[in-house]
């Protein structure tokens, strides 16, 4: 985690650019791979994250340097992410050509046949996004539900709900595409 | 659902999209696009706060007009509110 000293998070604040720009050198990897993880795309993750650096930048005056810079920035990341998954046509469905693309499990189950794999990304893709950024937060990433939660600013128990409903209604559709898990 | 099922969705989702990765880098250097973001959105607030200053000499030299005739006439101002 990147030491922000409190001179530069003042400067910020005050709206120093320099100061910026050192926020944003120190925390850019971290912001990119956090949007990656919620929308599972290398090029709008690189959007989202200079998205996310304008937003902080035009919400530098309530920024509040007794806290630290990397949450702060995560909330606003996530919120953008959110924006970014909504804004997507929802018949906008993921294609076995896109699931090609997707990186190939490291342990993959052989167990688990392809076709099953793409229906349950289709049906995942299908999700609402605040369900779908829970889930895959908490389970394909397996990041702390406390972090879940302040990246999402909700409760730890709100994130075990969303949780809960998005493994729940994902069932419910494999299980309409004759899947039985 | 029981618990079982819960990990059995779980470990289906976990394989249908495998974690991004942790060391997975932009594919370039971002700040110029942010900078660009910056004066992009900087530019309509300028255009805003130079608006005045950026209006036509002849609607300048209508106002000063009207302002001289409202000077020398004040008995047609009411009129000229009437006609508004």
């Amino acid at each position: 985690m990147p030491d922000d000293s409190s001179t530069v998070l003042n400067q910020f604040r005050q709206g120093d650019l320099d100061a910026f720009e050192t926020l944003f050198r120190a925390h850019q990897q971290a912001v990119f791979r956090w949007i990656l993880r919620i929308v599972r795309d290398p090029s709008a993750a690189e959007d989202l994250t200079v998205e996310t650096f304008w937003r902080i930048h035009r919400a530098h005056a309530r920024f509040e340097p007794a806290r630290p810079f990397g949450p702060w920035a995560r909330r606003i990341a996530t919120r953008a992410a959110l924006d970014w998954l909504r804004a997507r046509r929802p018949e906008v469905e993921l294609t076995a050509q896109d699931a090609a693309a997707l990186p190939a499990a490291p342990q993959a189950d052989p167990g688990i046949a392809a076709e099953i794999r793409l229906k349950t990304a289709q049906a995942f893709a299908r999700l609402p996004p605040r369900l779908r950024i829970a889930a895959v937060l908490a389970v394909v990433e397996e990041q702390p539900q406390k972090q879940v939660a302040a990246a999402l600013g909700i409760s730890v128990a709100a994130v075990k709900l969303r949780v809960f409903r998005a493994l729940r209604l994902l069932r419910t559709d494999l299980v309409r595409q004759g899947i039985t898990p | 659902m029981n618990a079982k099922d819960e990990d059995r969705i779980k470990q289906l989702l976990k394989q249908a999209l495998p974690p991004a990765g942790s060391e997975v880098e932009p594919s370039r250097d971002l700040w110029p696009s942010v900078l660009r973001r910056l004066d992009a959105a900087a530019e309509p607030a300028a255009a805003t706060r130079a608006l005045p200053l950026s209006l036509p000499w002849f609607d300048w030299a209508l106002l000063a007009g009207l302002v001289v005739f409202a000077a020398s006439f004040p008995a047609t101002i009411p009129i000229f509110l009437y006609y508004l």
